[in-house]
């Protein structure tokens, strides 16, 4: 065999090496998912959906997990869309380029590499102890807000750079302000790309288990929350909790509240995935 | 050439990028309802001098002017000047058309609707009268609330005229307004600035020299950060002084 | 209109100041209780003895054990990632048609969004059986199939950003390659990667930082136990996964062992600080050099 054949040999290796890789990881992710539907699916009922938590597998329920997990939702975004959006316009449009910008541009960058469970001790300490405020929804809502700030901000920022520069000359060029710009302007034309980096960040927000396990949020709770005040659980801790039980009747429960939660973080990324694609569809500067 | 009052000055005016001076010494009075142009290579600051008379280099970093502009015998750059205000007065078309991604109508009334005017009468006459003077309205008339961004490059740059001229300015600075239009379109433009000499001043920058020629009255020639000469047009174009100016408007570089 | 404009600068670079105060809080909150550990614990003790037991009655507080946990199942999970994330990055560039590109990365990213929690029951439920089926001594809990785990949900972060890095090499280093009769093989591994190193090298630092802080997957998977070995087989505890343990119970706040998730955090912490930082360097110095 000549040298170049061997080279071409070694090449064609390497391709059908390159295809295994990247399918191996959708295969084990298939397989997974095959494995938890058929575990679980048969659980899922009426009954499933509508009960509350109970020592008994067989009589469980994920109400208040899946409650728990809506109200996470809503607050979260309720506090982290307008916090991080504001941030980013700050620091797209006003910040100058000063030695504090590019603090507050690392510093952004750092928060985002800080694991979610110090952000759960985060709020343990300055929300529930320092402010008494106990383990309730604001509390969790708080503390993913926090976590989830970054990412927003970042997303916000990318979204707003698209807008072209003669965008904001046209409107400066009327007399526009810079608010007004930026309000009437650079808002509405970026709004797809935020809200798409919104819906991403808030996902994540809701798979997330171990910062609330840290600030005290209970595996076991007899209610479905009524208030931001109440104490509650979300789906990722039921299934930690019934995936450690021995039990197979638990992990049967937890496969089936897999799927719930899974609904749930699909759907979330298959909006922001169609949101993008409008957006970009939508304006073509 | 001072038979008419003079709209625009600028005295002594020096402009910088941080370290950079991007505009020397520069002096120059532009008349009222005339067509004034801007002529020159790439980068010898005639953008970035018309792009001072309506201070829209304000939001860039380590930009700053030394000198006067005056219009109507005002200091622009007084500390009492508001930037809205004088932009009201001194409206601007780009070089690439650049209609907000909204409504012809909204993009229309956009300047008015900012300053507070809210009543729709007041805006729907406004739109009309502005499309008109355009050039645009039998165009468009029909679909005012079809997104601009459908219209063509050429409508588009009518349709970002008629934007700056519904806030009734008296001054309209181009920045090479036809230089991404086809020759149909650019043709349309430049009868436009014709119609639009009659009731506004125009400071037009422009790299075609036949243009410059076309439509305006008085033609600046700037290389390298100076004003090198400005003549009447005519003058200019049959006996420059300066023999840069005779070179470039030759061709020899650009 | 003027104040008006000030205003609403002042309330937009309040939220943005808002991250520096997020930043100070973590800090203080984990040097705050970190102090008063290390007040009652020596730091010589925490970091050279050789067991972790603060909530046994004979207490001992070194962290080595969870250190030695987190780092087998990190390294295992870079392990898995890195070769195949790299694979993907070179294979997507060099070989395969912008279509399918087009296609499969959207769909490699959605390893990426699948909470960790399911990740943990899959690593637990599936692969400790499967594994267990052709190594015999491994134990229900181990480091083995929750790092084999963690490697598949990091794929994407190696993969998409080791492609970024390779897709910004210069086409006319490429091409020049080509010139020369190189294979795609050649091209990828002779000029493409040692040109994109930096980029690749951001790419695994970060997903280092990502195992290292990641919590249910290890918490379910991998034990409770915290000992200090590098046996993959048996049942270990990461530093995020005593925490978690901790929360679980109810140890009394303000308590010594309340305090030890604080200094296991900032621990965390700091492992987790000193690889972002060093990312943004290494990004930092390589931006510089191409631009």
């Amino acid at each position: 065999m000549t040298n170049s054949e061997k080279n071409r040999l070694k090449d064609k290796a390497f391709q059908v090496f390159g295809i295994f890789c990247t399918f191996i990881g959708l295969v084990v992710l298939a397989i997974f998912l095959i494995d938890i539907v058929i575990e679980g699916v048969g659980r899922i009922d009426w009954d499933f959906m509508t009960s509350l938590p109970s020592r008994r597998a067989a009589r469980a329920g994920i109400l208040t997990a899946w409650a728990g997990t809506l109200w996470i939702l809503v607050l979260s975004a309720l506090i982290a869309f307008p916090l991080g959006i504001a941030a980013g316009i700050y620091l797209e449009e006003y910040a100058k380029k000063t030695k504090l910008s590019d603090f507050l541009e690392i510093n952004i960058a750092n928060l985002a590499g800080v694991p979610s469970i110090i952000y759960g001790l985060l709020g343990l300490e300055l929300f529930v102890r320092f402010m008494h405020l106990g383990p309730v929804l604001l509390v969790g809502a708080l503390t993913l807000s926090l976590l989830i700030l970054p990412i927003v901000i970042v997303t916000t920022r990318e979204a707003i750079k698209a807008v072209p520069r003669t965008i904001r000359d046209g409107s400066f060029a009327l007399g526009a302000s810079k608010w007004q710009t930026v309000w009437n302007q650079v808002l509405p034309a970026s709004f797809g790309g935020i809200l798409t980096g919104v819906i991403l960040a808030l996902s994540r927000a809701v798979g997330e288990a171990a910062p609330l396990i840290v600030i005290g949020a209970l595996a076991y709770v007899p209610f479905v929350p009524k208030s931001p005040m109440d104490e509650f659980t979300v789906l990722p801790i039921q299934i930690f909790n019934w995936t450690s039980r021995p039990q197979a009747a638990f992990l049967t429960n937890a496969a089936a509240a897999i799927i719930v939660l899974l609904l749930i973080t699909f759907l979330l990324n298959g909006i922001a995935v169609y949101l993008r694609h409008r957006q970009q569809k939508k304006i073509k500067w | 050439m001072t038979k008419k009052q003079s709209k625009l000055e600028a005295n002594n005016l020096d402009a910088y990028y941080g370290d950079f001076q991007a505009l020397k010494n520069i002096n120059i009075a532009m008349e009222e309802k005339a067509v004034t142009a801007f002529i020159g290579p790439s980068g010898c600051g005639k953008s970035t001098f018309l792009r001072t008379l309506n201070r829209m280099n304000d939001y860039i970093d380590g930009f700053r002017i030394q000198g006067q502009i005056l219009l109507d015998g005002r200091d622009i750059y007084a500390t009492d000047v508001r930037v809205d205000e004088l932009r009201k007065e001194v409206g601007m078309v780009f070089q690439k058309p650049n209609p907000f991604p909204k409504t012809i109508y909204e993009n229309v009334v956009y300047g008015l609707k900012i300053q507070g005017i809210k009543d729709k009468k007041i805006l729907q006459e406004a739109c009309e009268k502005s499309l008109q003077q355009a050039a645009l309205w039998n165009e468009v008339k029909d679909k005012l609330d079809k997104s601009a961004l459908a219209l063509s490059g050429g409508q588009q740059q009518r349709l970002c005229i008629a934007r700056a001229l519904a806030i009734q300015p008296s001054v309209i600075l181009m920045d090479e307004p036809a230089s991404a239009l086809d020759p149909i379109s650019t043709a349309k433009i430049e009868e436009l600035i014709h119609e639009l000499k009659k009731n506004y001043t125009i400071v037009i920058v422009t790299h075609n020299m036949q243009q410059a020629g076309r439509v305006s009255d008085h033609t600046a020639f700037f290389y390298m950060g100076e004003l090198v000469e400005y003549a009447k047009t005519k003058t200019m174009f049959t006996s420059p002084s300066d023999t840069r100016t005779q070179n470039y408007i030759t061709g020899r570089f650009g | 209109m003027r104040v008006q404009e000030k205003i609403i600068e002042g309330l937009l670079w309040l939220s943005a100041a808002i991250t520096i105060l997020v930043t100070a809080s973590i800090i203080w909150v984990l040097l705050s209780e970190s102090i008063q550990f290390f007040s009652e614990v020596s730091i010589v003790r925490f970091l050279t003895e050789k067991e972790w037991t603060p909530l046994f009655a004979d207490k001992k507080f070194g962290i080595m054990p969870l250190v030695a946990g987190t780092f087998l199942t990190t390294a295992i999970a870079i392990a898995v990632a890195l070769p195949i994330g790299l694979t993907i990055a070179i294979y997507l560039n060099e070989y395969a048609h912008a279509r399918f590109k087009t296609i499969i990365k959207p769909l490699l990213e959605v390893l990426a969004t699948i909470p960790t929690v399911v990740y943990g029951f899959f690593a637990l439920t599936v692969v400790t059986p499967f594994l267990q089926s052709f190594i015999p001594g491994l134990a229900g809990f181990n480091a083995l199939s929750a790092g084999i785990v963690m490697g598949v949900m990091i794929i994407p972060m190696i993969s998409s950003l080791s492609e970024d890095a390779i897709s910004a090499v210069p086409r006319s280093l490429r091409e020049a390659a080509y010139g020369m009769g190189s294979t795609r093989l050649q091209t990828a591994f002779g000029v493409m990667v040692p040109a994109a190193s930096s980029g690749i090298l951001v790419s695994v630092i970060l997903a280092i930082s990502r195992a290292v802080g990641e919590t249910m997957i290890v918490a379910i998977a991998a034990g409770q136990q915290p000992r200090l070995t590098l046996n993959p087989l048996v049942p270990i505890e990461t530093i995020t996964t005593y925490i978690v343990q901790v929360s679980m119970g109810d140890v009394p706040h303000g308590s010594l062992e309340y305090r030890t998730i604080f200094a296991a955090g900032m621990t965390l912490f700091v492992f987790t600080f000193l690889l972002n930082n060093l990312s943004f360097w290494i990004k930092k110095k390589y931006q510089e050099k191409y631009d």
